[in-house]
């Protein structure tokens, strides 16, 4: 493990716990409206699977992806902002939390019907195949969405023309408030593709390390050309499904469970004693992301609210009865 | 192209026109735009090595390959969202979907995703996408591949839906509907494929969304799309016949629909009967009608009328399932009682 690297694991994990406890406070406050979906306890999963992206490979989300779009660089006032529905947002104010957009970084959304990552990424993957680029798309979706028709029709497609895909399952255990022994027949989602011809690994996805060595190794893989591949995070989230959900349905001894498996801390604890990082490092890290995350709220509370409802509803504007304009 | 010598003892003249079917001029238009785009590909159901079930992409998987020419596995909604993903990164997919009745199981590709991208991503991005799929009444195919869909994808803010029914407009729409920078829906109509009408590859094009008199008329406007075009140019024969003039309007485009060329002949006529072959309920009839009540209530002699579809599932049997749709004497009772001046009992 590279010092670098561990640090830089140290910044993006911290930061996305930070940033996921203010945007949970905005919420309280009012200041952010909709469905909000929060990550902690999920963090190793994106920081260790996006860290081992090059500048090129593209990304498509599903509604629970701030921190997704945080680790691919989208700055954190674009992300707060847009939760925020501010002009300055990622997405301009139109999106939302479940629909970050970035297009410099090849961010190309945050999908809130489950199961619509699929097509989207082998679309993508189907034009680089087209063109032989040699850039790799990220597929994230969650347990859930294993069970949408679109999993299975996208991984047949991705399989039959060898596409660059990397399906990434961040299996959290729950859709919504249904447990996944109750909804999955087969609750192992990394042997779902068996009968693609696409190969299938689980990996623990409270491991920061293990998820990166992973994700690397699949990447290797799909890059070279050898088609899809299935990575299953196995991982779990802390809090409800959105905020308008308390996680009633979870015994309160299995988050705790789970939560002595922190990711963030069980790193920043194997950092400290690996030596890459000490107390000092920490601290500085920590204040860092505190003072990014204060400035992104500052920022994205004095930000303009957008003032064009009609803007951007079509590429090409035209005066006809039913246009935009 | 064929040459005529109109003008015994001079020049030739060439005449550019020439006879072609509906098929024909789509396939050229996809064939044309696939020469001169590398970005433009097809994929769908059976495309590729078959020809397409309606011979529209015949030839194009032995001349372009089949990463151009896709044959798909029957998986509707991700084939076409397959289309939406590549047109966010620089393609320009063209989806057939076999029937529209199909279309049903990729609607959260074309109205969650295709129709929103753009919006939802404060403009970054832009779906180029076109999805042709034909449908309406063809002959005894029962209820569950009879259907239209205009009154689903009508509704839908980020989507352009056209409704091509000759071979010029074919050739024409589905190329600058390539063209065009948002996802379009091209209706096309089953019973249209094997028309056959002349065709000028090199007339200037009408643009995407405008509406053409196919009939001039001064006592009634006649609007129609698709199939009910030649219906309603029958029906407008026959009146003819009775001293009245009917124009008929095809509107070639739903979405975004060309209401001042139907206020322009409205202005005129006085009078207006939608015929349309989707059921009447709620269909795209109501929204013209309706539109057209807002727009030019002044000009009308009496509120706009429909002829259109039953509202019941296309039946099987085939004087029912006639009986299901508007024919041209349809169009001319409901005309005539439209004409005739209101008595106050």
């Amino acid at each position: 493990m590279q010092r670098e690297l561990a640090r830089q694991f140290l910044h993006d994990m911290i930061l996305a716990r930070e940033f996921e406890q203010a945007a949970a406070d905005q919420y309280q406050a009012g200041n952010i409206a909709g469905f909000l979906h929060l990550y902690p306890g999920e963090e190793a999963v994106a920081v260790g699977s996006l860290r081992a992206a090059d500048a090129g490979d593209y990304v498509v989300s599903t509604y629970r992806e701030h921190v997704h779009a945080l680790v691919r660089g989208v700055p954190a006032r674009a992300v707060m902002a847009e939760l925020f529905g501010k002009a300055t947002g990622c997405s301009g104010g139109y999106g939302g939390s479940m629909h970050l957009f970035d297009r410099e970084r090849r961010f190309l959304g945050g999908y809130a019907i489950v199961g619509e990552t699929f097509p989207v990424a082998i679309g993508v993957a189907y034009w680089l195949r087209m063109n032989n680029r040699n850039d790799v798309v990220y597929c994230f979706f969650g347990d859930g969405a294993a069970n949408q028709g679109t999993f299975h029709e996208s991984l047949n497609m991705a399989a039959l023309w060898k596409l660059p895909v990397l399906f990434l399952c961040e299996n959290n255990h729950y859709q919504i408030g249904t447990e996944i022994h109750r909804h999955t027949a087969v609750p192992e989602i990394w042997r779902h593709t068996t009968p693609y011809g696409i190969p299938g690994k689980r990996v623990d996805g409270m491991d920061v390390e293990a998820v990166y060595a992973a994700t690397r190794e699949v990447l290797e893989f799909v890059r070279a050309g050898n088609g899809p591949m299935l990575l299953e995070c196995d991982t779990y989230r802390y809090r409800g499904h959105s905020m308008a959900d308390s996680g009633a349905y979870r015994s309160t001894l299995e988050v705790q469970e789970l939560m002595a498996r922190d990711p963030v801390k069980s790193f920043r604890q194997r950092a400290l004693e690996q030596g890459w990082v000490n107390e000092e490092d920490l601290t500085d890290i920590e204040n860092a992301a505190q003072r990014s995350v204060e400035d992104a709220v500052r920022f994205a509370a004095e930000s303009p609210e957008p003032d064009d409802v009609r803007k951007d509803v079509y590429a090409e504007p035209f005066h006809l009865y039913g246009g935009s304009r | 192209m064929r040459t005529r010598h109109a003008n015994l003892g001079h020049e030739p003249v060439t005449v550019r026109a020439r006879e072609l079917k509906v098929w024909e001029a789509l396939n050229l238009a996809l064939d044309e735009a696939m020469a001169t785009d590398e970005a433009v590909f097809i994929l769908g159901e059976d495309v590729g090595l078959y020809g397409g079930s309606y011979r529209v992409t015949q030839g194009l998987y032995a001349k372009y390959g089949e990463w151009r020419v896709r044959d798909t596995p029957i998986s509707e909604n991700s084939f076409t969202g397959l289309g939406v993903g590549a047109a966010l990164v620089g393609g320009r997919p063209v989806v057939e979907i076999m029937t529209v009745n199909f279309a049903l199981l990729a609607l959260d590709a074309i109205i969650n995703m295709a129709a929103k991208l753009r919006y939802m991503s404060g403009g970054q991005f832009t779906v180029p996408l076109v999805v042709r799929m034909p449908g309406g009444v063809a002959k005894q195919l029962a209820a569950q591949h009879s259907q239209r869909l205009e009154h689903t994808l009508l509704n839908v803010p980020g989507l352009r839906v056209v409704v091509p029914g000759t071979p010029q407009d074919s050739y024409w729409q589905l190329k600058q509907s390539i063209d065009c920078d948002d996802p379009v829906i091209v209706l096309e109509h089953e019973l249209l494929y094997n028309e056959t009408g002349l065709f000028d590859a090199e007339a200037e094009p009408l643009p995407l969304h405008s509406a053409a008199v196919r009939r001039e008329g001064r006592d009634l406007t006649l609007i129609a799309w698709h199939r009910m075009v030649p219906v309603a140019l029958q029906a407008a024969e026959t009146l003819a016949a009775e001293g009245i003039e009917a124009e008929v309007i095809d509107l070639r485009s739903l979405r975004p629909l060309d209401l001042p060329a139907l206020v322009a002949s409205v202005n005129k006529t006085h009078h207006a009967l939608v015929v349309e072959e989707d059921c009447r309920f709620a269909g795209a009839g109501a929204e013209i009608a309706a539109s057209l009540h807002e727009a030019a209530f002044g000009a009308l002699d009496a509120p706009v009328e429909r002829v259109a579809g039953l509202d019941v599932p296309t039946p099987y049997n085939g004087l029912l399932e006639q009986a299901s749709i508007p024919d041209a004497a349809a169009v001319v009772g409901t005309a005539l009682r439209l004409l005739t001046p209101r008595v106050e009992e």
